[in-house]
């Protein structure tokens, strides 16, 4: 099938070509560059002040690389939903919770090993995303948005409530380590979780460059662009709109599992409406509907909402006056703040800050250009 | 008996919180099609303003009397001025744009908490209320706490304000118009923008007053309050139909007794549970919401 409208990749993909020589060489080339870098990272001890705290290659420091791993790769495959299908999920929460949750469970009440456990964690989330989509996609526009958020609240009800004893109410419960391969447990083995981050992340940017590739992801753009069309086009949205709502969801069940292995156990605040609403912050935040710019999101939130906390508590913000100290003391201040600016100034989000300060620079050369 | 006549007080005194909250909410979904995510900050900052007030840091407020009076007052002010901010310098510049609108909404509703956790940290405070308000009353053999009362006739009080300015008023008039077929209003050669502000500003007083006199309800204030009110009232709207305030009232008041009696003769958190369950049944039966404007 051929849609009128081409695929927003290619319109970005042509901008490289366009800009020519080295940098054009550079945008081709920068993702090998950065996954380079992201694997030699464990074996860095180059400090990077500001940044992280003590060498690249510390036990802790992996730990936060991780967790920016995982929520790039999350938020990348939240804007499946979101900027590849149009579809405003306020539930997506439910699915990563799901995956951790269930395997977390069934490692401890049924007392499979981590393997088993995390196939059938992956499983549950899948059916739990089919089902709940299969229903939720009944309805469209904010009305989508609401059930969606209905049925992770619901879900976030049960996990605080604690039924039987199986999800340990507002503590959360710990992955029992026994059940755990042994290379996963203890601090010196925080590399291995940095590579399983990281594989995460490479299979789920795959995945979706993937989707968004196949026919399948051309019938998403479509409805993205304009559903009724679709459907004039003898297409039926609702299957593809449900394939990528549970393709988004087994990513996000995936990502729940890595997420438990990675912080030793599966926390209620993973369920909570607002982690869905930090998935949104960071979709929007990097540049939703772009193949990097989610990615980037996601990084960028998760670091600033570690680190500069701690770097509000540092020398240089300390001596501020309290006016200018005390929301800089706020992640989530700067990074909501920083969120409307980039909804208001940059609707493309953070990636297209270098398309857009070329294409301002080439406005201003091409008057010139023209004038000789 | 005593038990179903507390459980209904508190009930109806909940359901109250959920209507001057969800009163504006719906107002603003069915004039602008905006989903308010900031509208449990605007709820946040009228209880942090009402509780700045009473607890003597302004002259003349304070935690009894005419001083509690004033500083609700004041509280409401506050949340009416932030409100309309919000519209005027966030909302407004976006028009057409409904999907960012929500966005800009969802990054105030993040910021504000955070701030107001940065300010006055994030540990809940003690709300300083007047003596006359936090002791109970007899009725048919319960111990009602007198604050439900307050809430209640609080609630009644806007219902009919603003029964009153809909139904009476060409303001109110413009509002109803809008709410049925935006694009017909302006047309008309109305401006219909104007209105937005207009339902922005009511709806953060009310949000705001449900804040200050949530602090009664719930004897704290703390930065997350109004987050957590927020998605009841969500469903509250979509019960109520939206842009309608009477529904609105409706749904508050079978929201609220249904999340009290299923908590205390089910298990605890069953109610809630219950109330989002029936929000998505409810959408997914009438697709449309109660009177067709949703989807």
């Amino acid at each position: 099938m051929t849609l009128a409208t081409q695929p927003r990749e290619k319109t970005a993909a042509a901008a490289p070509p366009a800009a020519t020589g080295r940098l054009g060489r550079f945008a081709r080339w920068w993702p090998m560059a950065a996954l380079a870098a992201l694997l030699a990272a464990p074996y860095s001890s180059l400090p990077l002040p500001g940044l992280l705290d003590g060498p690249i290659g510390s036990a802790g420091n992996l730990q936060l690389l991780a967790l920016c791993l995982v929520f790039g790769a999350l938020a990348t495959g939240y804007d499946l939903l979101l900027g590849r299908t149009g579809l405003l999920s306020f539930g997506h929460a439910l699915y990563f919770a799901a995956g951790s949750y269930a395997t977390d469970v069934i490692m401890i009440e049924a007392g499979l090993p981590f393997g088993a456990a995390a196939v059938l964690g992956l499983l549950f989330g899948v059916a739990l995303a089919a089902v709940l989509g299969s229903v939720s996609l009944r309805v469209g526009g904010i009305a989508f948005s609401m059930v969606t958020l209905a049925f992770a609240q619901a879900g976030s009800i049960l996990v605080e409530r604690d039924p039987g004893g199986w999800t340990g109410g507002e503590e959360g419960r710990a992955a029992p380590a026994d059940k755990l391969p042994a290379s996963l447990v203890g601090i010196g083995n925080t590399v291995n979780l940095y590579w399983i981050a990281l594989a995460y992340l490479v299979v789920t940017v795959a995945v979706v460059h993937w989707a968004v590739r196949s026919p399948t992801g051309r019938v998403w753009e479509g409805i993205k662009e304009n559903e009724r069309r679709v459907e004039v086009l003898g297409l039926r949205p609702y299957g593809f709109k449900l394939t990528a709502f549970v393709l988004a969801g087994a990513l996000a069940a995936v990502g729940g599992i890595v997420h438990l292995l990675l912080t030793g156990g599966a926390t209620p605040q993973t369920t909570t409406s607002d982690f869905t609403l930090s998935l949104l912050v960071m979709v929007v935040l990097g540049g939703s509907g772009s193949r990097w710019g989610p990615l980037v999101g996601g990084v960028l939130y998760t670091w600033a909402d570690h680190r500069l906390g701690d770097l509000a508590g540092s020398g240089s913000v300390a001596d501020l006056p309290s006016v200018l100290r005390v929301p800089l003391s706020q992640p989530l201040f700067l990074l909501g703040t920083l969120f409307v600016v980039v909804v208001y100034v940059l609707p493309g989000g953070v990636v297209r800050l270098p398309e857009r300060i070329g294409a301002a620079r080439r406005t201003r050369t091409a008057p010139t250009a023209q004038g000789s | 008996m005593s038990t179903v006549v507390l459980l209904t007080a508190t009930g109806l005194g909940l359901g109250a919180l959920y209507f001057l909250v969800a009163s504006g909410l719906s107002l603003i979904f069915g004039l602008m099609d905006v989903l308010n995510f900031a509208h449990g900050a605007l709820l946040s900052i009228g209880a942090y303003a009402t509780w700045w007030a009473a607890s003597g840091h302004l002259p003349g407020a304070g935690s009894g009397g005419a001083g509690f009076v004033w500083a609700v007052a004041f509280g409401t002010a506050v949340g009416t001025v932030a409100a309309m901010v919000l519209e005027l310098a966030l909302i407004r510049p976006l028009y057409e744009r409904p999907r960012e609108q929500v966005l800009a909404t969802v990054g105030v509703g993040l910021a504000v908490p955070a701030l107001l956790s940065a300010v006055w940290g994030a540990d809940a405070r003690t709300f300083p209320g007047p003596t006359a308000l936090s002791g109970t009353f007899g009725l048919l053999g319960a111990r009602i706490p007198v604050n439900r009362l307050v809430l209640i006739g609080a609630a009644l009080v806007v219902l009919v304000a603003l029964r009153l300015f809909l139904g009476r008023t060409r303001h109110g008039l413009v509002v109803r118009a809008g709410v049925e077929d935006r694009a017909m209003v302006t047309a008309l050669g109305i401006d219909v923008r104007r209105a937005f502000t207009l339902v922005f500003a009511i709806g953060g007083a009310a949000a705001a007053l449900g804040g200050a006199l949530g602090g009664l309800y719930y004897g704290s204030v703390d930065p997350g309050q109004g987050t957590s009110l927020l998605i009841f009232a969500f469903v509250v709207v979509v019960m109520g139909g939206m842009g309608s305030v009477s529904g609105a009232a409706l749904a508050a008041v079978g929201v609220g007794l249904v999340q009290q009696f299923a908590n205390y003769y089910t298990a605890s958190g069953l109610g809630d549970l219950a109330v989002v369950v029936l929000l998505a049944a409810l959408l997914l039966l009438r697709p449309h919401g109660a009177t067709g404007r949703l989807a």
